[in-house]
């Protein structure tokens, strides 16, 4: 219990009337890698979401490195900064080249010197092999190397986890890979990683453990290999059978 | 029978011939106009309501043997792509030409050759156009209103000042230039009202009663415009806010403010507000107009960043908190560069509209440039030059509209990120 660095418990989230998150438990290791798929409408993304709250659980308590997530403005951001978060839609800020879009939030929110974060946000880019791109604007790039320079801003806040919102599905198939790649490589840098995707080739190859949701509820969790060789419940059969 | 057709069905072996034909035609039904306008010589002898016919009739068979799918010359080509691509556009085109021609002539008479530029009185005006001897007699009531005449170097130094520190910001470094800018938006305005108000530093006090002339319209704009743009700008993101009394408090100034006219704003400003003021406090009648204006006009400005705010996608707000950035960062460093940006037509729009409400403060006897031309066209000595006033008022009021116009596109262009 104590090592784990998120800890979620009977998490209930309502939107109107419509519950989207049904009695959620859930720990995640340090440097555990989780895999979460399931149909759309399932309430993974909203459940990721609420790690960072970009949406409010109503019900249950979230802790994320030892700070319950509440309505205290102060905390909030605090949690933010430590977890980092990719987007389907990449959402980088258009108005500012690609190396700005790495350093404003190290300048801003970390005051660190204008300077250093250069450096930061450089090995960043680096890492994710957009150097070259670094003065260009989002608009001038590719989904692929936009995805990617998102993923690099996230870093440059140096977050101890990152959550990745189908971070492939808006992308042309032949971009997919060169992302995937970049989240592989992540992941045996030992980051904690916790992704919604359908990508069930970079599950088996990254995951520890896969989650499988439906109608909001965690239906199955289990080591990856189990989980693919031979799942428990029949709902879990039968999205794979239709997946794979 | 092969002459007519030839006629009628212009040949592409001819057309060097029949191209010079034809501009010869077009040449001559422009020359018939002109000096119908000009000279008033009548060539053809028609009528003056059809007087327009032959020329047409001329230009018309013209402008049919020029039409050529290519031909020797750049400038024909051009002309039959762009005015003359069948007869109908050709007709378009030479009545419009035919239109400007016949008006040119009265204006420029009207403006420059019928006008009359030198002298003192009004007796000197002679010709039967403009008197530009009012404009010129009247020129320094117009700039600086009734403000004394040995005080006047006060408002000149004022206005030197800025365009001097524009100058040295425009060419200094991006670093320096955001504090000179800072300067000139917060500090600057004080430095100058003080300047020309005077009662400091040995100035003599000048009441607002007697300022007036381009002077006021300028000042009372410029004020406007730097206060209204970010009280706008808080009361669009107040009206998009989650806290109600924030969102109640925003949205209900807004309506309040836009729904009354700007005329009744400045007449309570002058009239009815310093009944609500303690005894002892005094504001002047011109700040409060002024502050009117601020707060009418913050109201428009919030609709219109408003749109920008809501233009942006959900996405650029969730971006900017997942990396910990709070309300205020986030609108500093994310939202506003984007939505403002949006919004640029929008915002020049409002402060054009923003420069030509001034005049409205004569209804609390403020004499900006407009009042000072009524002023003078009701002056005794010089009865019967409203148009000239008027033309002048216009030119005037063009001419910074239309910079403001100008710039808001320069600046649209250069924060411009796509591609």
């Amino acid at each position: 219990m104590s090592n784990a660095i998120i800890q979620l418990k009977d998490v209930n989230k309502w939107f109107g009337e419509f519950q989207v998150l049904k009695d959620i438990s859930l720990l995640v290791n340090q440097k555990e890698k989780i895999v979460i798929c399931g149909p759309s409408g399932s309430g993974k993304s909203t459940l990721i979401r609420c790690i960072n709250r970009l949406e409010e659980h109503q019900e249950g308590s979230i802790v994320v490195d030892g700070n319950e997530i509440s309505d205290s403005t102060k905390n909030i951001e605090k949690i933010r900064a430590e977890v980092g978060m990719v987007f389907q839609q990449f959402n980088l800020f258009p108005h500012l080249s690609i190396l700005d879009n790495c350093t404003l939030a190290p300048i801003w929110v970390k005051k660190m010197p204008k300077k250093q974060a250069e450096e930061l946000a450089m090995e960043n880019l680096t890492r994710v092999q957009i150097t070259d791109q670094a003065n260009k604007f989002p608009g001038q790039l590719s989904g692929g190397q936009q995805q990617r320079a998102a993923i690099a801003r996230a870093l440059c806040m140096e977050p101890k986890i990152m959550l990745f919102d189908e971070p492939t599905s808006a992308l042309d198939p032949e971009m997919i890979k060169e992302v995937l790649d970049v989240m592989v490589d992540l992941a045996k840098g030992g980051m904690t990683m916790i992704v919604v995707t359908h990508e069930m080739g970079f599950a088996k190859e990254v995951a520890d453990n896969m989650i499988f949701m439906d109608e909001g509820r965690i239906v199955e969790k289990a080591k990856t290999k189990d989980f693919f060789d031979n799942p428990k419940s029949d709902r879990t059969k039968l999205f794979l059978s239709q997946i794979l | 029978m092969m002459l007519i057709n030839n006629i009628i069905k212009p040949k592409t072996i001819n057309q060097n011939t029949l191209v010079i034909f034809g501009s010869i035609l077009v040449a001559l039904s422009f020359l018939d106009v002109v000096l119908l306008s000009v000279f008033n010589i009548n060539l053809t002898g028609s009528s003056s309501g059809i007087s327009f016919f032959v020329p047409l009739f001329i230009g018309f068979i013209g402008l049919y043997y020029i039409r050529f799918e290519h031909t020797n010359y750049k400038f024909i080509n051009t002309i039959n792509k762009n005015l003359n691509s069948d007869w109908f556009n050709s007709i378009l085109t030479l009545l419009s030409v035919f239109i400007l021609l016949k008006f040119i002539p009265i204006i420029l008479n009207w403006f420059i050759f019928d006008a009359n530029f030198v002298g003192t009185t009004k007796e000197e005006c002679t010709g039967d156009g403009a008197c530009w001897i009012f404009i010129n007699v009247w020129l320094k009531r117009f700039t600086y209103g009734l403000y004394p005449d040995s005080e006047t170097w006060r408002i000149n130094l004022a206005f030197i000042l800025l365009i001097f520190t524009i100058g040295v910001a425009y060419f200094s470094k991006p670093k320096i230039r955001t504090y000179i800018i800072l300067f000139l938006l917060f500090v600057f305005p004080f430095i100058a009202l003080n300047l020309i108000s005077g009662d400091v530093a040995g100035l003599t006090y000048v009441e607002t009663d007697v300022w007036g002339g381009l002077a006021l319209t300028l000042i009372v704009s410029i004020f406007a415009i730097i206060f209204c743009f970010p009280l706008g700008v808080f009361l669009a993101m107040g009206r998009r806010s989650e806290l109600p009394v924030i969102r109640y408090f925003s949205v209900g100034f807004i309506e309040l403010w836009r729904g009354v006219p700007l005329i009744t704003v400045l007449f309570m400003a002058a009239n009815m507000f310093p009944l609500f003021l303690p005894e002892d406090i005094f504001l002047d009648k011109l700040i409060r107009c002024i502050i009117g204006i601020i707060l009418f006009e913050a109201a428009y400005m919030a609709e219109v960043v408003r749109g920008g705010l809501q233009s942006l996608p959900k996405g650029q707000y969730e971006a900017a908190k997942s990396i910990g950035m709070g309300y205020w960062r986030m609108h500093l460093l994310v939202i506003l560069p984007q939505a403002l940006k949006i919004v640029i037509p929008g915002i020049a729009n409002t402060f054009i509209a923003l420069f030509k409400d001034t005049p409205l403060i004569f209804i609390v006897g403020l004499l900006e440039l407009i009042g000072m031309i009524d002023l003078a066209k009701t002056n005794p000595k010089w009865l019967g030059f409203a148009t000239e006033g008027y033309v002048f008022a216009a030119l005037v009021y063009f001419i910074f509209c239309y910079s403001m116009s100008r710039y808001s596109q320069r600046l649209e262009k250069r924060l411009s990120t796509e591609r």
